[in-house]
């Protein structure tokens, strides 16, 4: 699933109006020919598809209510010259449920292997959207927290130190209101900044407090990575596989594993422009 | 197939594992996560949840103020759509189909085009297209921003905890009042939408049952109708609030449809337990009227009124072939309407409106103006109508024409409401229940119980009507 | 004192001791951040008297009665 390269772009909406980001285009529904792939998760009700909404343009009708995004939505932007195309997974409390939309999350952020992972949280829920976040983490670490609703939680007296949260979890954290359109620059950045960056896929380690069951991981984790060279998540493919993941266990059976798990940076770094600085 | 040792050594360590490591993994996530939104955050004085949420809980899911608002605001939002659609509508009627008709007939006139291309371009297809764009756009354009307002500020999530009770008895996940609320803007997406459904049997339910909602091709029919003949019953002042008590009613009888149903289905070829759900009360949030005018006129209202546009074309010339058609001294159209005139009339509606719902299948949004348009030719010939043409009509003058050329009652129009309600998913959503179920069966359930219900339910109302002797 | 969420009236306060549910669906109560050592508040009932909206990790669960009272929980006093 690599990305094309992109032909040199002309304007796909002249006339859209450029809100306060202003390198941001926004392509609607033509996200043809693009550089880069942004996944955008969530839990369900986090303002996923008001982010989506402001990106491309779209107007993707917004219900305040669990469960409105069921289907993948997909639309463009461009910013900075690079043309993204945006994925919009239906809103999930977890990856872990079998349900048929968070099949649709997981496989996508697995097998799509997104360039960058927007995942989406409501500030004034953050311990239990972390949850989310932290199990995405374990999958990929290409990822960009976007904390929404801050103005929200303001109004509940929380306040968000997105420094601190950005270094405990490994990755950029920035605040949004994107029902006001605020907060869609700093995103804009930190989404680039992720997608240049030549950090591998590999996932987040979480240590499991129950000492066998780490044991285990670390254990298999070590088997799949000699099994599967280049595999960027082994850990999260040993967890996978010990709680019974029929799709890794078919693919382990058929020898396609590699092909599934492995990191596709050759491919990437083929098509996507290095930033001298970056 | 041989086993890989990988798969070999994850069922060793698998048996080494405790029974529950399962929830040794959320545990230690929900551990992260809580020690990291500890570290991450700070609190203030304020409570955890702001007093006007809780007060507006309070009203909006009281025990007798939760319910009152329910129907009012339901109510709320038809009477405004009736009250607010009648100009507007009168004033695009009068530009598309009375003027708009005219310049065109006088257009092929010149061009010297032959009767039968005039006839289907101008007569079938022009005129059933204006009038469904005169008819639907109005109400449409004041019904979905008012509903989406509702949806935004957070209200729904409460309407389905409100009456989860009825669907628990009915043995209905918690969530099928989600998706019956996507059924209200369309049943093709409230069918997609029972995906939030995890269990399969319950899905099944919420899937067949979303056919109950009305969807926005239905809306208009119902509107339509309410305002025509039973807000007429009325004196001026009040046409509208009959009218919208009338919709309303309606809508009401397909939630209880849906529970029954459900409830049917749950205890005879659906049997099982209900599954733990989460439904989730986000809090309110003031919604925003300019974007959700905007949003909801490019994203809903354009989306319904150009597919109704493109489905009321084809159906117009083809309600204008039937008609002109001849088979041995009488249009197709006639035939056809005799032999459905039994079954309509059992039905306490007639062969024109069946054979109506036959040629509208592809969309329910068509099924008036093709009603219309088969009055005018096949009824009375009151109105010196050519075949299959769909006079230049107000909505104020569609009764008329229904009571003077179609023979109507009001036991027609409340059958016709009842029947809007109970027949057949469109074809949209006929496909959509088959890409969801892949299920041949469970398609065909979904599409021909509330056809049968139908036929059963108004053919109760027309048998009591005429026992009563108001038929 | 030891009782099942159920049982807890609106403005009571509890924590979780033990999920007796099995399988996927209590998969699917841990991911909505119900789990043993969690805070759970009652906070009001339905007009129609079940279910019940409870306050979890800050946000509003509804959960009907048969379900809830598969949740062990220790109720705090006062």
């Amino acid at each position: 699933m690599s990305p094309t390269p992109s032909p040199p772009t002309t304007s796909a909406c002249g006339t859209c109006a450029l809100n306060n980001a202003a390198n941001l285009r926004r392509l609607g529904v033509d996200p043809s020919g693009h550089d880069l792939v942004v996944a955008l998760a969530g839990n369900p009700n986090t303002g996923k598809s008001t982010v989506f909404n402001a990106l491309t343009g779209l107007r993707q009708h917004v219900g305040n209510w669990a469960g409105k995004t069921v289907d993948r939505a997909e639309g463009g932007f461009e910013y900075h010259e690079r043309r993204y195309k945006l994925v919009d997974l239906p809103g999930t409390y977890s990856l872990l449920s079998t349900s048929e939309d968070e099949d649709i999350a997981r496989d996508f952020l697995v097998f799509g292997r997104p360039d960058v992972t927007t995942v989406v949280v409501d500030a004034t829920r953050l311990e239990r959207d972390l949850n989310l976040v932290l199990q995405i983490l374990q999958i990929t670490t290409r990822v960009v927290v976007a904390v929404n609703l801050v103005d929200e939680a303001r109004r509940h007296g929380i306040t968000v130190d997105f420094r601190h949260l950005s270094r405990e979890l490994g990755v950029p954290a920035v605040g949004m209101a994107a029902r006001r359109g605020t907060g869609i620059e700093d995103l804009l950045d930190a989404v680039e900044r992720v997608a240049l960056s030549p950090t591998s896929f590999g996932g987040r380690r979480l240590i499991h407090r129950n000492r066998r069951l780490e044991r285990a991981v670390s254990h298999l984790a070590e088997r799949v990575a000699r099994h599967v060279p280049g595999v960027t998540n082994p850990r999260w493919v040993a967890l996978r596989l010990l709680e019974g993941d029929a799709t890794l266990e078919r693919a382990v059976a058929e020898g396609r594993l590699r092909e599934l798990v492995a990191d596709p940076a050759e491919l990437r770094s083929e098509t996507v422009p290095e930033e001298p600085d970056a | 197939m041989t086993r890989s040792p990988i798969l070999d050594e994850t069922d060793r360590l698998r048996a080494e594992l405790p029974e529950n490591f399962r929830d040794d993994i959320v545990e230690s996530l929900y551990a992260e996560a809580a020690r990291i939104s500890a570290t991450s955050l700070s609190h203030g004085e304020r409570p955890a949840r702001p007093t006007l949420d809780k007060l507006l809980d309070r009203i909006l899911t009281h025990r007798v103020w939760g319910f009152l608002a329910m129907g009012a605001l339901l109510f709320g939002v038809f009477w405004f759509t009736i009250a607010g659609a009648a100009v507007p509508s009168d004033l695009l009627s009068n530009l598309l189909v009375e003027h708009g008709h005219e310049q065109l007939n006088r257009l092929s006139r010149l061009l010297s085009l032959p009767d039968w291309m005039s006839g289907l371009l101008v007569d079938g297809v022009y005129l059933s297209t204006a009038w469904v764009v005169a008819v639907m756009l109005p109400p449409m354009a004041i019904f979905f921003p008012l509903f989406t307002i509702l949806e935004d500020f957070g209200y729904l999530p409460r309407v389905a905890f409100n009456l989860d009770r009825l669907f628990a008895k009915a043995g209905a996940h918690g969530k099928q009042a989600l998706t019956m609320m996507m059924g209200y803007g369309c049943n093709a997406a409230g069918v997609t939408a029972t995906r939030i459904i995890d269990s399969p049997r319950e899905r099944l339910i919420a899937v067949i049952t979303n056919n109950f909602s009305i969807c926005n091709g239905r809306w208009p029919v119902l509107i339509l109708l309410g305002t025509v003949f039973l807000g007429q019953l009325a004196p001026p002042p009040l046409a509208a609030v009959v009218a919208a008590a009338s919709v309303t009613t309606v809508a009401a009888l397909g939630v209880l449809t849906a529970l029954v149903v459900s409830w049917g289905l749950s205890r005879t070829v659906l049997r099982g337990a209900t599954s733990v759900y989460s439904l989730e009360l986000p809090p309110y949030r003031p919604p925003r009227i300019w974007r959700t005018l905007y949003t909801s006129l490019i994203d809903r209202t354009l989306k319904v009124l150009r597919r109704a546009v493109t489905m009321a074309a084809p159906a117009g010339a083809a309600t204008w072939l039937i008609s002109n058609i001849t088979v041995a001294d009488a249009s197709l159209a006639a035939h056809l309407v005799d032999l459905l005139a039994p079954l309509g009339w059992l039905m306490g509606l007639n062969g024109i409106i069946l054979l109506a719902y036959v040629v509208a299948i592809p969309a329910n949004e068509i099924v008036v103006p093709t009603i219309l348009m088969l009055t005018m030719t096949l009824g009375t010939n009151l109105f010196g109508a050519e075949q299959g043409v769909l006079l230049e009509l107000g909505t104020a003058e569609t009764a008329t024409v229904l009571v003077q050329a179609g023979g109507w009652t009001l036991l027609t129009a409340v059958n016709l409401m009842l029947f809007t309600l109970l027949h057949n998913p469109c074809g949209t959503t006929i496909l959509t229940i088959w890409h969801e179920t892949r299920s041949a069966t469970w398609t065909a359930v979904a599409t021909l119980l509330p056809v049968g219900l139908g036929i059963v339910v108004t053919s109760l109302t027309a048998a009591v009507a005429r026992w009563a002797g108001w038929g | 004192m030891n009782t099942t969420l159920d049982r807890l009236s609106p403005g009571e306060t509890a924590t979780v001791t033990a999920l007796d549910v099995e399988g996927p669906q209590r998969r699917r109560l841990m991911d909505l951040g119900i789990l043993p050592g969690t805070r759970i508040r009652a906070e009001r009932s339905s007009p129609l008297g079940d279910p019940t909206a409870y306050l979890v990790r800050g946000s509003l669960l509804v959960l009907r009665r048969n379900h809830a009272g598969r949740i062990h929980v220790d109720r705090h006093q006062g």
